[in-house]
Order: structure tokens, then sequence, then C-alpha cells
């Protein structure tokens, strides 16, 4: 069942002279129980796609049903529905108030949604517990860590139950511990409640991981959605950097053997390097290797590396996204994508 | 009704903040109490005539205190809606089932409580100071300022949150303040400038509720100077509070 099914969704901004299309139409269906990662440079319409599907922006076009509710005819139960967390980076932050207490922003938050005092204070204790809160309840929430501020922030996106939460960034400016340790979360709420997940995020490592299917978003329209494994695999297929021991020769006579082989695509060789690109690399490796031996030739290494999400992202967009969240984006927080970075600086 | 329940819930909350912070409360209320002080002994000097009252400067002074307090206490309340904006809280709210109206009509009535306790220690300071006026009066007063209020901090959370940024918010309600106090009346009667400043006057609305309340503390509740204050402080607090509403119940934020 779709718990997220949008036709067309589109937004226009005007300001004095000029038209914006911030959205020009976007075609979303997420399936219940989905952790769905949102991914786009920033202003490709990723926030403001975001805003419409939460209500707090009116689409100029299309039609959307948001956890079996009309998103244009019936907004206000659109928002009994589901729950958000806000950006915490940027012109505004994650929605608490520094000057709350924590379990005062937890029963507050109880209130907006009507909850009868009772559960109010269970949920409360629940969330306590399942976001590793215990014993803040009484700080005040400037007094918080930005781990701790998130994880307060994502407790109130869930404290009526939603079937389904839209986070904005959920780990945008959390150090790589405080990141992982959310992604525990996070993926604890589909297994545990079978909660959908529709979130934004700069991070790759984070859509990899967390996500079970990507959407990518640019100049206002999906331009990919799919698995990671599926776009990564779309786009480039796997690279096989393997060095031949001895002289060019050998290096010579194995890119031939290589080049008739169904399985390569493509081989191109410097030196005694030969860098295959092959469908199913950890399928094609073996196959490759029991040609090689066949033939003599032996080697010094072989690498298989396969297309990070960037990559991807590069050839759907143009633009690195990870560029993209260096410059917006606190340094601290990009050290996470450093090992994918790595592997594709070696290639 | 869901509407006085999710304003209730506004109005506990941002109560709770306010007292956490009571220095500001307080701030706000050293202003006028400081004119009172040191600026009220100056008036008793003056002749009874000059001031139109009876005999008791303060009976003049106090009114226009109040009306001071009232519009400082309510004009800048949007300051506080720029860092709840920035905070996200305004976007987290309006993200929830609870009444959009609700998140401004809570904070107006938290400013309302707010000033009336304002204006009861003012009052009583001045009683102090040596001001007599009937009881009635003081709550008719209080009347007044509570219409003040609601339309004013209305329009200012509302304008806190269309301009977004403190920057632009403080000088803009600076200008549009200081004349508007200056043009009531407040230190001063208005009818002793000349001409062309009494005309100017006329457009300030709260020359007429401060006038209201000055024949209210001279124990004149009914000629049209009262029904001209009345009615000015009611349309001022309706098409406010109107203008202020369509600001947070509109669709786009």
């Amino acid at each position: 069942m779709a718990i997220i099914e949008a036709r067309g969704l589109a937004r226009t901004f005007r300001s004095r002279k000029r038209t914006v299309e911030a959205v020009r139409g976007v075609d979303l269906t997420v399936g219940d129980g989905e952790i769905v990662g949102f991914l786009g440079p920033n202003g490709a319409g990723k926030t403001t796609t975001l805003r419409m599907l939460t209500t707090l922006l009116k689409p100029t076009a299309g039609t959307a049903t948001v956890a079996g509710a009309d998103l244009l005819r019936d907004p206000l139960e659109v928002r009994k529905k589901i729950g958000y967390v806000p950006q915490a980076i940027g012109e505004t932050m994650g929605g608490t108030d520094p000057n709350c207490l924590v379990i005062e922003e937890l029963l507050d938050q109880a209130g907006l949604y009507r909850l009868p005092r009772d559960e109010a204070r269970l949920r409360a204790e629940l969330l306590i517990r399942q976001l590793d809160l215990g014993g803040l309840e009484q700080r005040l929430v400037k007094t918080l860590s930005g781990g701790q501020r998130r994880r307060l922030e994502i407790a109130l996106g869930l404290l009526h139950r939603p079937p389904l939460v839209f986070m904005d960034e959920p780990t945008t400016g959390l150090d790589p511990q405080s990141r992982s340790n959310l992604w525990e979360h996070i993926g604890r709420l589909r297994s545990d409640l079978g909660t959908t997940v529709f979130l934004t995020t700069h991070y790759l490592e984070e859509a990899d991981v967390l996500c079970d299917r990507v959407f990518v978003i640019d100049h206002g329209v999906i331009v990919a959605d799919g698995t990671p494994d599926e776009l990564k695999r779309r786009i480039s297929g796997d690279l096989v950097t393997l060095r031949v021991t001895g002289e060019e020769s050998g290096a010579a006579a194995a890119r031939e053997l290589l080049d008739r082989q169904p399985i390569v695509r493509e081989v191109t060789q410097a030196d005694a390097t030969l860098r295959l690109t092959v469908e199913h690399g950890e399928a094609a490796l073996p196959a490759l290797l029991r040609v090689l031996d066949a033939a003599g030739i032996t080697l010094e290494s072989i690498n298989l590396s396969r297309p990070t999400l960037d990559d991807v992202f590069l050839t759907l967009t143009g633009r690195s996204l990870r560029d993209d969240s260096a410059s917006a984006h606190a340094p601290a927080g990009d050290s996470a994508t450093e090992p994918e970075t790595a592997t594709a600086g070696k290639e | 009704m869901s509407f006085i329940r999710d304003t209730l819930l506004v109005f506990r909350r941002q109560e709770r903040l306010a007292l956490r912070q009571p220095a500001w409360v307080i701030i706000g209320l050293m202003q006028p109490i400081l004119y009172l002080a040191l600026f009220g002994p100056l008036l008793t000097r003056l002749p009874a005539a000059t001031l139109g009252t009876t005999g008791n400067a303060y009976r003049f002074f106090v009114p226009g205190l109040l009306i001071q307090l009232g519009l400082f206490g309510s004009t800048f309340v949007g300051f506080a809606i720029i860092s709840d904006w920035r905070a996200g809280v305004i976007e987290r709210f309006r993200v929830t089932p609870v009444s959009r109206l609700a998140i401004m009509a809570g904070r107006v009535l938290r400013d309302v409580v707010t000033l009336v306790v304002q204006a009861a220690v003012l009052v009583l300071v001045g009683v102090a100071f040596g001001l007599r006026a009937p009881v009635a009066a003081v709550f008719i007063g209080f009347g007044f300022i509570v219409l003040v209020a609601i339309g004013l901090a209305s329009v200012s959370y509302a304008t806190g949150l269309l301009v977004k940024s403190e920057d632009t918010f403080a000088p803009l309600i600076n200008t549009l303040v200081v004349p508007l106090l200056l043009l009531s009346g407040i230190f001063l009667p208005m009818t002793l400038g000349p001409g062309w400043l009494q005309g100017i006057a006329r457009i300030s609305p709260f020359r007429y509720i401060i006038d209201a309340m000055r024949e209210a503390y001279l124990g004149q509740y009914f000629n049209t100077i009262m029904v001209e204050g009345i009615a000015v402080a009611v349309g001022l607090a309706l098409v406010f509070l109107w203008l202020g509403s369509r600001v947070f119940v509109r669709e786009n934020a």
C-alpha cells in the first residue's frame, strides 16, 4: 500500500519580476514501511517538496495523498497522521525552544496532538527510553549536546505514533558517532513499529546505509528512483583494477584476453595496470581470475570497487553532492563520506 | 472547543517561559515607574487647569503611563516570535493539528495577562505617589489597555513573522511607536500645542483612548469623549486582530 502518492506536484514562487519554478512536477510513490531518502543539491527542490508534503506550503499544481488523506482538501487530517522533524541547520533550527525543559517539550507536543494526559506521560517516558534521553527530563534544551537535542526533536516527531515521519536532514551537523547512533534509532523505528520514514539528506553514506530506496531530485524534477544498489548499477557497473606481474607485454596479453570476455564491458590499460568495467563485480571476479590463471598470467593485485552514490549523483545531476554539502555545512559532518572519497580517488 | 483548548495550551507554554525569565516583565515596568517618580512630581507644580484635572495631576498622568506601558509592552512582543521562528518552533507547531490561530492567540493572551499585572503594579505605585481616582475608573482603564494590547500584540507578532529579522523589526516598530506616543499627549495635554500639532494629533488613535481614560479617572463615564474612546479602542483591536490572524492562518509560511 502506498503511504505517499504524489502526482505532478509543483510549486512556483513569484517574486517582484521573476517566476521561479522550484518544483516542476514531482511524482512519488512511497510504500508502507519503507525508509526513503530524498537526495538533491541545494536549490534542487528538495525542501520545497518536503514542505508541500507536510502541509507547510500549498502546491501550485498537482495532487497528493499523504497517510491516507488528501493533501489539498484535508491538510488537517494529514497533520494528524504525520510526524515532522524540521531541519536543524540553516535559517531555522530543529523546532525545540532553548528555554524549555526536555519533559515540557515532550508534554507540550502531546498537547498539540491532543493526547490525554496519562497517555502523554506514558508516551514521553517510552520515547525518553527509546531515544536515550533518560536523566535529561529536567534539563533545559539549550544545555543539551547536539546529538541529544536532535534525538529530542526526533522524539517530538514520533510522540503521537505517526505511521509516517518526515525528517529534514536528520543528522546534518552531528559528529559521525552521533550520526551512526541516530541511524540505528531510525532503522529501529521501522523494524519495531513499521513506521515509514521519508528523509532528505546530504550524506550519500546515510542514504546508502539507511534507505531502502532513493529519489534523486534536480531542477525540480525527479531524475532517478531506485534502491541505492540499483542506482549504482544503472550508472556505471563495477570497477575492477588489476596489476599484472612482470613486463608490459604481460599486461597487453591480459588486456587482449579480457577484452574477449562477454562479462567485461570495457578495458583500459596504463602500464601494468588494467581497469575493467563489469556488471555484477562480485560474480565476475572469480570468472576473471580463472581465465587469467588458465592463460598463465599472474597478478600482483586485484581490487573491486563499486561506484559510490556520489558517482551516480554526479552522472545524473552534473554536480557532486559532496561538494555541495561541504560548502553548506560544518566540515566535521563530512568526514563520514571520506572512505568513499578515498576509493573514488584511487580509480 | 478545540480553539480555546489550543489557545490555553500555547498560553501556558508562553507563561511558563516568561516566568522563567521574569527580568523582562520587570524591565518593562521600570520605565513607566521611573516616569512616575522622576517626571510626575513636575506635573504636580503645574496649575490644575493646564492639565484639565481637578487638583490631582496623577489623574492626568497615570492613564498616559498606562498607555505607554501598553504600547511599548505589546508592540515589541514580535521580537520573541522571530526567535521562536528561528528555533523552528513555529514551523513545528504548524505541522501539528493545533489551531494555527491559537499559536497567535495564546501568545496574545499571555501578553494581556502580563500587561494587566504590570498595570496593577503601576496604579498601586501611583496611589503611593498621590493618585486618587475612582476604583471603577481604574478598571475601565485596564479595559482600554487590554484592547490596545490585543490589537498591537497581534499585529506585532504578525509583523515579526513577516519580516523575520530583528534588525528590520526594531527600527520599524520604533519609527511607528515613538511618534504615535508623542502625538497621544501622554506627558502633557495636546491642547497646549499649536493648532497644527493638535491637527496632526487627531490621527493618533491612542489620543482618543487616553482622553477617554482621563475622563474616566475624573469620574466622567457617559459622554462623547468616552464613546469615541471605546469605539476607537474596539475598532483598533478588531482590525489589528484580524490583520494579525490572517498572517497566522494563511496556508503558506
